[in-house]
């Protein structure tokens, strides 16, 4: 652990700021809270919103795991975890089940969480009304009246022009029946993992300056018309190359040399522990 | 017979007040107080609705009748005055934060924003001199009659769209067009889209602001037919504003003359038109063309 800084690196009156915020946003879901996002060594935008709420949780004993889109091993997700571990000396692990604190940024891991972990997630747009409102100060009037006709309109224009609603990721929620949510850039693929989560989400955007928050066990359901339902991304009759599930998330890979297309799973970790489970299986 | 609707000592005022611009009787300088400057859009305006009556305002411009308007409709507030509304709950139907009927007695400029929003939506239908200003452009026609539906609590594309279809039908645009954004339309199509999106939810109050200024006078009979037969089939409470008399007695049955802000003539529309009191009616009744 690095000498010189404090514990976790932001000094303990952020870390209070933070941590009121954080309950705040606890006590009601879904609410974007205010808070002030503080300079850190990486540049906003890029997870700051995220690790502040990391680091002003964390303690000596937390075990962390760090995912980049599901990947242990990007850059993003190890500069991050590089700084957390030199900042505070906590152990690391890819492992989902062993972890107590997650931070992750546009995936949930596809082991499902439990009771006691937290799921901290990177945020760049916190603003669901964003895409059909420019103004602040309206967006925030809409929130306070529940007046979310607009983001209903604008998947009612996305169905008769595509016949099927065409926000990839981000799929705006409603958290306990009262406020929109943006989830996060996680695929829909995820957004139905939110819904009476076992685990404590927390959702940090550092350069917007906003906490929000799904306390475990919060109704969390996509909009969606009667008629057009909410649907996952398909990935029928795929499975992935290397550990063979069908279950999981993937990504479409070519093979630079053979150009040929490979399915994997996004969730890196949770692909090797399948692998391993394999007759003689190796992980990759 | 209690009226539907009753309006007591509706004033707007723009600007910082005084005590003199606050008192309805003070001369003014045009619209404005001579003390402050401020400018009085509305002042101390009263008058009462019926059921299925239908009430035409006229004046010169900036005589504040489209304010009248925008305050009836929650957009804009009030300096001070008092709305009241008497329904029961079959006229009323489900509205979130409504659960008693409206018996007359709560000053409805004194509900919060999503009360207002709600008995806006559900109870009132508004169709604006510009189709700008009450369509979205760069929306779907069908979306712009489905939104008020939305905010009703249709989760449903197809009732959206069917309602949207019947009600184009009923306004003579071509359903077809329905998936268009507006801008596509004529200015007299805009118009009947307009119509078309403040009936979608069946309101118990039409509100026509200038609704026939600016298009075609064989188009403005055509729109104008369409609001009176929409009007008596549906029996709409409405009220009409204008500065055109022949508009006023085609639609109207009671008419209200205003001058900066204030009432200066009410009655009978035939009595006010054929036999006007005060001066600025006999002025406004003797410069039609």
């Amino acid at each position: 652990m690095m000498s010189g800084y404090h514990f976790a690196f932001l000094d303990e009156n952020a870390k209070r700021e933070i941590r009121r915020k954080i309950l705040k946003a606890i006590a009601i879901p879904g609410f974007q809270v205010p808070f002030g996002s503080r300079e850190l060594p990486i540049a906003r935008g890029w997870g700051t919103g995220g690790l502040q709420i990391t680091l002003s949780i964390i303690g000596p004993d937390d075990v962390l795991k760090v995912i980049d889109q599901g990947s242990d091993d990007s850059v993003n997700a190890v500069n991050i975890k590089k700084f957390i571990t030199r900042v505070t000396g906590v152990a690391t692990t890819s492992d989902t089940a062993a972890a107590t604190l997650l931070q992750t940024r546009h995936r949930i891991p596809e082991e499902r969480l439990r009771s006691g972990q937290v799921l901290v997630l990177q945020v760049p747009l916190p603003e669901p009304l964003r895409v059909v409102e420019h103004s602040e100060a309206e967006t925030r009037r809409m929130h306070a009246e529940a007046d979310y006709t607009a983001m209903w309109l604008y998947l009612y224009e996305s169905i008769i022009k595509y016949r099927e609603v065409t926000i990839g990721w981000g799929y705006p929620v409603m958290v306990n029946g009262r406020y929109m949510m943006s989830p996060s850039p996680i695929p829909r693929w995820d957004v139905p993992r939110l819904d009476r989560s076992e685990c404590l989400l927390l959702f940090g955007a550092g350069r917007e300056k906003r906490i929000y928050a799904i306390p475990p066990w919060t109704k969390v359901e996509p909009i969606e018309f009667d008629d057009f339902p909410f649907q996952v991304e398909n990935f029928s009759g795929r499975c992935c190359a290397e550990c063979g599930s069908q279950d999981t998330f993937l990504d479409e890979t070519m093979d630079d040399a053979t150009g040929a297309r490979r399915w994997l799973c996004s969730d890196t970790a949770h692909c090797r522990k399948i692998s391993r489970r394999l007759p003689g299986g190796v992980a990759r | 017979m209690n009226p539907i609707l009753s309006i007591c000592g509706v004033s707007k005022i723009y600007g910082p007040q005084c005590s003199e611009c606050l008192d309805s009787r003070a001369v003014l300088k045009g619209a404005a107080c001579r003390r402050c400057g401020s400018v009085i859009a509305c002042s101390d305006v009263c008058f009462d609705l019926y059921d299925g009556e239908v009430l035409g305002i006229v004046g010169e411009s900036g005589s504040g009748k489209s304010t009248l308007l925008k305050l009836l409709y929650f957009e804009e507030a009030v300096t001070s005055g008092s709305m009241h509304l008497r329904l029961d709950m079959a006229q009323l139907g489900e509205i979130p934060g409504f659960d008693v009927a409206l018996d007359g007695e709560e000053n409805l400029f004194l509900m919060n924003p999503f009360q207002k929003r709600m008995l806006r939506n559900r109870l009132m239908g508004m169709v604006y001199q510009s189709p700008h200003l009450g369509l979205k452009m760069n929306i779907s026609t069908g979306g712009n009659i489905g939104e008020r539906l939305i905010m009703a609590g249709c989760r449903s594309v197809a009732k959206m769209r069917k309602r949207a279809s019947s009600l184009l039908e009923r306004t003579e645009v071509p359903s077809s067009r329905m998936d268009e954004p507006p801008r596509n339309f004529s200015g007299g199509m805009q118009q009947r889209v307009q119509i078309a999106r403040a009936l979608s939810v069946n309101p118990r109050l039409l509100f026509l602001d200038e609704p026939t200024t600016g298009l075609d006078l064989s188009v403005q009979a055509r729109v104008l037919d369409l609001i009176k037969s929409l009007q008596q089939e549906l029996g709409l409470t409405t009220i009409v504003v204008s500065h055109d008399l022949g508009i006023i007695k085609h639609l109207t049955t009671r008419t209200m003359v205003m001058k900066d802000g204030r009432v200066v003539e009410a009655g009978l529309t035939d009595q006010v038109l054929e036999d006007p009191q005060h001066e600025f009616t006999q002025l406004l009744v003797n410069s039609t063309l």
